[in-house]
């Protein structure tokens, strides 16, 4: 149903914006001598009382008695520990959720990450109404983005004005790129 | 590439929107619930991106819903303009929003085989 962990990370951001979120924090970790690839997200939504939470990880309740929490993340879970990793939430009513998927990077079954590209920038440009920040650290290579700046160095002008959005998504696409590149020790 | 660039380019849609006044005359909505995304709803949502930048379609803004919408037939589109019915497209593919954006958005022709619900 879903075979991409970017796939996931659109889904639970938009459990967050349901949840009212202003502020959403995405930090995928990928650390290759630890065979460990974490992704969490954090916001600052009117979160879930113990017995909602306990509701939106279940596949037979979620979909039915909330609405607003999908299938997304029953599914996740089952994956993370599937692939001998774990799956935290926790959440403040009237502060926010975070959420945390571990898995063992090496594992036969482990999802692939699929089109991060495509997750940051539809996610930054069509939700201007939150503040992201994205952080994607793997093997101590950085890319990060917070649209808090972006929206500073834009004023007034929309996030999805056609220049804007050209620009995003060639900032993004290079980026990552850049990060991704194998740097062979001579 | 630096963020900076940015300001350059809000220079120059600063000086253009004073001319029109910035309003959008089109909105695009992409329904995003975990069904939507599983149908592929973030393609959709990317094309219509690619398509108001090649285009240049400074009055249409692109955004996005978690509500759900009728399950069996996502990703779904809602296209929601001034003084019109709100037009809802069903089973959207990256190539019919090429379609609904040279010929609903465009040229005010909606892609009458894809609607599923119109709403006043």
């Amino acid at each position: 149903m879903m075979e991409e962990l970017s796939l996931h990370i659109l889904d639970l951001v938009q459990n967050s914006v349901s949840a009212g979120a202003k502020n959403i924090h995405i930090i995928i970790e990928e650390d290759s001598k630890k065979d460990v690839l974490s992704i969490e997200v954090i916001d600052d939504g009117k979160g879930m009382d113990k017995e909602t939470l306990e509701k939106a990880q279940s596949p037979f309740f979620s979909s039915k008695l909330d609405r607003r929490v999908g299938l997304g993340i029953p599914l996740l879970k089952q994956s993370a520990i599937h692939c001998d990793g774990e799956f935290r939430m926790e959440s403040v009513p009237g502060e926010g959720t975070r959420i945390k998927a571990i898995f063992r990077s090496s594992h036969i079954d482990l999802p692939p990450m699929g089109n991060l590209e495509n997750t940051f920038f539809t996610i930054i440009t069509t939700i201007p109404h939150v503040n992201f920040y994205i952080k994607y650290n793997k093997d101590g290579k950085i890319f990060e983005i917070d649209t808090l700046k972006i929206k500073e160095l834009l004023g007034g002008v929309p996030l999805t004005h056609p220049e804007v959005l050209g620009f995003l998504k060639k900032y993004i696409h290079e980026n990552l790129k850049k990060m991704m590149e194998v740097k062979h020790e001579a | 590439m630096k963020l900076e660039d940015l300001r350059r380019i809000r220079e120059k849609a600063e000086r253009e929107m004073k001319l029109r006044e910035g309003k959008a005359r089109i909105k695009i909505i992409v329904g995003m619930g975990t069904s939507g995304i599983a149908a592929g709803a973030r393609e959709v949502l990317k094309v219509f991106l690619e398509e108001v930048e090649k285009r240049n379609l400074k009055d249409v803004i692109v955004t996005q819903t978690g509500e759900k919408g009728l399950a069996s037939h996502e990703p779904v589109v809602e296209i929601h303009e001034e003084d019109k019915p709100i037009i809802v497209y069903g089973n959207v593919t990256p190539e019919l929003v090429r379609r609904i954006v040279a010929e609903h958005i465009v040229n005010s022709n909606p892609v009458s085989d894809y609607v599923i619900e119109v709403r006043e």
